[in-house]
């Protein structure tokens, strides 16, 4: 059945027309130069990416199938968000027509978008790297169009510069947010909540103690017990670190008991017909069972503990630390400075949270929702 | 002696009853080697009766029951869903308490057994480990009782050659179907080579060849190692086939109605073809009239 499907020649699909305002661009004007309105034949730049915007529409149909035609359409697309770029690095005002323009590009690389997902393969993991870099692009380019003031919102140019002359101290600023108090702070948050699960596990009426209070604890505030923290445990990473230990010790105890008592009735009662004391049956039955609830504490916890560390770092630390740096720089108006601290947490933030998924992956592969028979 | 014995059965076959009777004093022998003499009491049962709290009302799963099986019986247990079947096993396995009424394995309570590893359980579900290989399924119990390695994977490979899945060791339990997933489970109960094997509907999912041959390789395993089995099945003729004595129960409360001796009239040595027998036919329809008229009793 699906060699026969294989074999039939690849179907162009239909498009929808949209993309297709682009050709209305030349009807306006496209930007505005010394007071006077410039039109797209005018400039040759804005002609060459119109001609290849227009050209990658008509070929379309040349493509034999859908990687080839996203490859093809991604010229004209690339076209379309570079001709307003380079017309605003020579300082002219965008109108009407490179709106259009933009607007056409942007369809299109909708057009593109879906026939990457459709895709199989590698060609699909180039999904979200095109939509996230097609966002950044607009983002520089509409900022800038629209001349919206740094306070408001920097292009992103503006932040990898701030970026570029920041990385000295932002890089001091992650090894003390993130390798000092994060790090610390999540292993102790999250190795006292599986160990007094562990130990609720064995004492029930500390489990029933407990989880109402968990309840409490995680409806606190972090701007309501940062401040305590900081006059209880002083302004370096101990006091972060306990914030985030206070953040992160309840999801932790809550998803380690309720992955310990997700083993079946019938899986205890196998290890029960071994002889197997509570250890063992803990070692080889319950700890695996709770694998994927101790990831989803671990990846819950991983976010919590960020923003943990840099929300009491607000409230007093020594001059270094990206919660520091942000209070500090929205201070001094330094917007772009605070977008790039944002930036790093974003990505530490990203990056840990992948590299547990990623793990969990590999763990518990046999878990249904990644099973692959 | 089950109560149930007294009613409605022919003269022709009352001379079978005589099997339940009371075992020669266990207590005195356990004290000695755990030997494999014939005819030791291994499972002694006397007026057991269980009720499970339910949470609206009781549910009395078994009442007054009474058996008691020898080494290297073959026993089956046989009755309409819902009857007790896996309770009366449960109980023997240390899984679930009696209300009243007294158990005996081995001459020790049943917690003493449980602890020694005096029996293999096979469940009425396949209760695989799904982050183990099928081969590690098979181990896990050898790994708990400190197997060195290298038999435990020589064991493992044994036993899944008996049930017939050679080249699924490295495969996980979700990527087998269902009846194979029992019969590893089969082989993991075998794999640490226990005297006293249970087990619940083991063959209950499988289709009519693979079931032949198991009953097959089961009965020669039986034979030749002389194992105590009990075994549950809805299957007559399966239960007549594998088995010296037949336990026929009647529906909730669990009640023994009839215990029938298959090892009088049929050969130690069993090819399926004694199937087509008259003796076996006979044992066959009786074993058939017992379900019947415990089916008629609560009506
Ligand atoms: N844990 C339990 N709590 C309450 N009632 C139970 C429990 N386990 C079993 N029962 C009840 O006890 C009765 C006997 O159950 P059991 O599992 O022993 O039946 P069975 O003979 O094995 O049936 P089947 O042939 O369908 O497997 C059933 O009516 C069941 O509803
Ligand atoms: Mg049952």
């Amino acid at each position: 059945m699906s060699r026969l499907q294989t074999q039939t020649p690849p179907q162009i699909s239909p498009m929808a027309p949209w993309p297709l305002v682009a050709l209305l661009a030349p009807l306006f004007p496209l930007a505005m130069q010394d007071g006077q309105a410039l039109y797209l034949p005018q400039s040759p730049l804005a002609l060459v990416a119109f001609a290849l915007l227009v050209g990658s529409l008509l070929l379309r149909r040349v493509a034999g199938g859908g990687r080839s035609e996203a490859a093809l359409l991604l010229v004209g697309v690339a076209a379309g968000y570079a001709a307003p770029l380079l017309l605003l690095a020579r300082g002219l005002r965008p109108e009407i027509g490179l709106w259009l323009l933009l607007l056409g590009a942007t369809l299109l690389l909708g057009r593109v978008l879906r026939l990457l997902a459709e895709a199989t393969g590698p060609a699909r993991h180039a999904c979200p790297a095109l939509f996230g870099l097609a966002i950044l692009l607009l983002w520089e380019i509409l900022t800038r169009g629209f001349q919206v003031p740094a306070i408001l919102l920097p292009p992103p140019s503006a932040i990898a510069a701030a970026f570029a002359a920041n990385a000295a101290d932002l890089w001091d600023d992650f090894g003390q947010t993130v390798l000092t108090s994060v790090l610390r702070g999540y292993l102790l948050g999250c190795g006292a909540g599986f160990a007094v699960a562990i130990l609720a596990d064995r004492v029930p009426f500390l489990a029933r103690g407990l989880l109402p209070l968990g309840n409490l604890a995680s409806a606190i505030p972090v701007v309501g017990i940062a401040p305590i923290m900081v006059m209880w445990f002083g302004f370096d990473w101990q006091s972060k670190a306990a914030v985030i230990v206070v953040m992160t010790f309840f999801p932790m105890l809550i998803n380690t008991l309720a992955g310990l008592a997700s083993a079946e009735r019938i899986q205890l009662d196998l290890m029960r017909s071994y002889g197997a004391g509570y250890w063992r049956s803990l070692l080889l039955l319950r700890l695996p069972c709770a694998l994927p609830f101790l990831f989803n504490g671990l990846k819950i916890n991983s976010t919590l503990a960020l923003i943990g560390a840099i929300v009491a770092e607000f409230f007093g630390t020594p001059v270094v630390g990206m919660g520091f740096r942000i209070s500090t720089q929205v201070a001094r108006m330094n917007l772009d400075v605070v977008w790039a601290s944002i930036t790093v947490a974003a990505l530490t933030g990203s990056a840990l949270y992948g590299a547990l998924a990623l793990a969990e992956r590999r763990v518990t592969a046999w878990h249904p929702s990644f099973r692959k028979r | 002696m089950p109560a149930a014995h007294t009613a409605a059965h022919t003269a022709a076959h009352t001379a079978t009853h005589t099997v339940a009777a009371p075992p020669p004093a266990p207590l005195v022998e356990a004290e000695g080697e755990p030997g494999r003499e014939p005819g030791r009491t291994i499972v002694d049962i006397r007026h057991l009766t269980l009720t499970y709290q339910a949470a609206d009302h009781p549910v009395y799963a078994l009442s007054d029951v009474s058996l008691s099986i020898a080494q290297g019986d073959f026993i089956s247990l046989i009755g309409p869903s819902g009857c007790g079947k896996t309770t009366l096993m449960r109980v023997i396995a240390d899984l679930e308490q009696p209300s009243s009424g007294d158990v005996l394995v081995n001459g020790m309570t049943p917690e003493q057994a449980r602890l020694k590893r005096a029996y293999g359980y096979v469940f009425q579900a396949p209760a695989l480990y799904p982050w183990r290989t099928v081969e590690r399924n098979v181990t896990l119990p050898l790994e708990i009782m400190g197997t060195p390695r290298a038999e435990r994977q020589t064991r493992a490979r044994e036993q899944l050659e008996r049930v017939g899945l050679t080249g699924f060791e490295r495969k996980f339990p979700w990527q087998l179907s269902g009846g194979m997933q029992q019969r590893v489970s089969i082989a993991r109960a075998l794999a640490f080579n226990p005297d006293l094997l249970l087990m619940d509907e083991p063959f209950g999912a499988l289709d009519e060849i693979t079931r032949d041959h198991l009953n097959l390789q089961l009965t020669q395993l039986w034979r030749r190692t002389r194992k105590t089995c009990v075994f549950v099945t809805h299957s007559i003729a399966e239960a007549v086939f594998l088995s010296t004595r037949i336990v026929v129960m009647s529906p909730r409360p669990g009640r023994i109605l009839d215990v029938i001796d298959c090892a009088r009239d049929l050969p130690p040595e069993r090819t399926l073809d004694i199937r087509e027998s008259p003796e076996f036919q006979r044992i066959a329809h009786r074993v058939r009239e017992g379900l019947m008229e415990g089916h008629s009793y609560d009506d």
